[in-house]
């Protein structure tokens, strides 16, 4: 295990995020404040409660997922993205890594920023609304499986990207629907039988359930369905990028 | 002993259908400057490229230290340093911490001693906290040889690193690179400036079309294909060669004032004085004479223009 190696990338890229640190803690929190203000205030003064939960703090979880998944796709694309564009991928090519190092290095760099930035919707949000969670163990596991693996996902998609258009448009085109169609601001039960099953394909469905789970103790799925559906993902991200540096698929020629 | 670097039967054919390497095979001595040389598109980058585990080759294989490169990539690659044609640089990182990563890369434990070495030995240090977009081509240029020294390679690939740099810098360059060779590191540079093979090199290969033409000495490949020249500048003026002469190379300038005898570095040494006791015969007289050995140069031209 080339120890170093992983040190030196996390290090490097965790200087490069503290650099934009300012404008990626910015864009979160804004879009947060603006989803309490629209859902949480406007629609919320209508629906009052979901359960026996407030509608404000009903969206918390899946309002942090939004975040989680959106930032952890498009930090881990980038990371990886961007010394392919520029040409220094040749380095990290020619070093004596495994795809395993690789990829923790830039992955773990990935998600921690990810994990931070989610933890600070978090804060924002309990400004607005009164929170408890129920269980703080698992929802920090939650947290931090769902980042690793949506960086995961953001990895392959910025290994995948030949332009800068391919590396926004799968965040633009899959993400963000699944996420908004995922039940992040609402419960699926509320949904007609037909589109609640059809729900049941979105995998974000999974991840906000089982999230909110960990708040309220209560979800829409079961939980260990949940977890285990997010493993199988996270497993298929990893095998693809197993896949990817076996081949050297748009790496190597 | 032991080959640092050798490739056996080394092809690439990339996917457009160009057969950029054709069955290279190759040793390197440890210790040895080798110079690669050949015109654009000849595959020097390539070859680079598939060594240092950036380009898949299509045959072969290839060892270095002993490793094979591909089963046992970890060893074999943690000797090798590259320093790539194209200048590709984290514009946005300072000088230093894009000089810690690489050592990091290639599994070293931070050293900030060596990395400060290796800056002041390219007259980076005082650049150590620019950032990269800031600094000069040729200073970029010396961030991508530090980047590769900073993880104490035993073999060092330069490909053209003095493309765009300064004279002056030029030779500084050339003193880091003896000063590598004096401390065992094996070095593979290519180069479009001959006269920097001809400074620096113990050998030379020569690739053309994807095929390694030629491995040799660099004295060797002087004396054998370099090209003498003796020219006598003549007391009088002759209208012709002379017969006594007929049987040498002669050339004769058209004032008649310059004869040039020329003969290869192949020939007897010696076959200098029967010619100029044959001048003396003749009664010809020259108030001067001027040697000229042909350049690296003019014998790579003549190689690579040379139909295969
Ligand atoms: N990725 C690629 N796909 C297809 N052809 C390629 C690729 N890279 C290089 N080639 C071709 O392979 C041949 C050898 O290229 P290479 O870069 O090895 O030449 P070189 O000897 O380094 O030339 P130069 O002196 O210009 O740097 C060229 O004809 C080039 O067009
Ligand atoms: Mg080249």
């Amino acid at each position: 295990m080339n120890l170093h190696a992983i040190r030196a990338i996390y290090l490097f890229e965790m200087a490069r995020m503290r650099r934009t640190l300012l404008q990626s803690i910015v864009s979160p929190v804004l879009s947060t404040s603006l989803y309490f203000v629209v859902f949480g205030s406007a629609i919320g003064g209508h629906m009052r409660q979901i359960g026996d939960v407030s509608y404000g703090a009903f969206i918390v979880p899946g309002l942090i997922m939004l975040s989680l998944l959106t930032q952890s796709i498009a930090n881990a694309s980038f990371a990886i993205y961007f010394p392919r564009f520029v040409g220094t991928i040749y380095e990290i090519l020619s070093a004596p890594l495994s795809a395993l190092e690789i990829v923790t290095g830039y992955v773990g760099a990935a998600a921690t920023k990810s994990i931070i930035l989610g933890l600070i919707t978090l804060a924002v949000a309990s400004v607005f609304v009164d929170l408890r969670i129920e269980h703080p163990v698992w929802m920090l596991a939650f947290l931090v499986l769902t980042a690793i693996t949506f960086s995961l996902f953001g990895f392959v998609i910025g290994i995948w990207a030949d332009s800068f258009e391919k590396l926004q448009m799968i965040p633009m085109l899959i993400v963000t629907p699944l996420t908004f169609l995922g039940g992040s601001f609402y419960s699926i039960d509320m949904l007609p039988p037909f589109w609640r099953a059809v729900s049941l394909f979105n995998p974000v469905v999974y991840l906000v359930s089982c999230f909110r789970w960990s708040f309220f103790g209560t979800s829409d799925v079961n939980v260990g369905l949940s977890v285990a559906m997010t493993l199988i993902f996270l497993l298929l991200c990893l095998g693809a990028v197993v896949w990817i540096f076996k081949t050297g698929y748009r790496m190597k020629t | 002993m032991q080959p640092i670097l050798s490739l056996r039967g080394v092809s690439k054919t990339y996917a457009t259908g160009h057969a950029a390497l054709k069955d290279v095979s190759l040793e390197i001595a440890r210790g040895e400057i080798f110079a690669l040389l050949g015109p654009n598109g000849a595959g020097k980058t390539t070859l680079i490229s598939i060594i240092c585990g950036l380009v898949t080759p299509t045959a072969g294989t290839i060892a270095a230290g002993g490793h094979d490169i591909i089963r046992d990539y970890r060893a074999a690659r943690s000797l090798i340093g590259l320093v790539p044609q194209e200048l590709t640089t984290d514009a946005f990182e300072t000088v230093r911490a894009t000089v810690r990563l690489s050592r990091g890369l290639f599994g070293k434990a931070p050293a900030e001693a060596h990395v400060e070495k290796v800056l002041r030995d390219l007259s980076l240090w005082e650049k150590r906290d620019s950032r990269i977009m800031t600094l000069s081509g040729g200073m970029k240029r010396r961030v991508m040889i530090a980047k590769a020294l900073s993880h104490e390679p035993q073999i060092l690939f330069l490909d053209e690193p003095t493309a765009g740099v300064d004279v002056e810098l030029r030779r500084d360059m050339w003193r880091v690179i003896r000063d590598l060779r004096d401390n065992g590191v094996t070095i593979i540079l290519t180069t479009h400036y001959l006269e920097e093979a001809e400074e620096m090199a113990d050998r030379i290969g020569v690739i053309r079309n994807g095929e390694l033409i030629l491995v040799e000495r660099k004295e060797d490949l002087m004396r054998t294909l370099g090209r003498k020249e003796l020219a006598l500048q003549l007391a009088a003026p002759l209208a012709e060669i002379p017969a006594a002469l007929a049987r040498y190379p002669l050339a004769l300038s058209p004032d008649g004032r310059r004869l040039v005898y020329t003969y290869t570095g192949t020939g007897d040494p010696t076959s200098i004085s029967p010619f100029l006791q044959d001048v003396a015969a003749a009664g010809i007289a020259f108030t001067d004479l001027d040697t000229e050995q042909s350049s690296l140069e003019e014998i790579f031209v003549r190689l690579v223009r040379a139909d295969a």
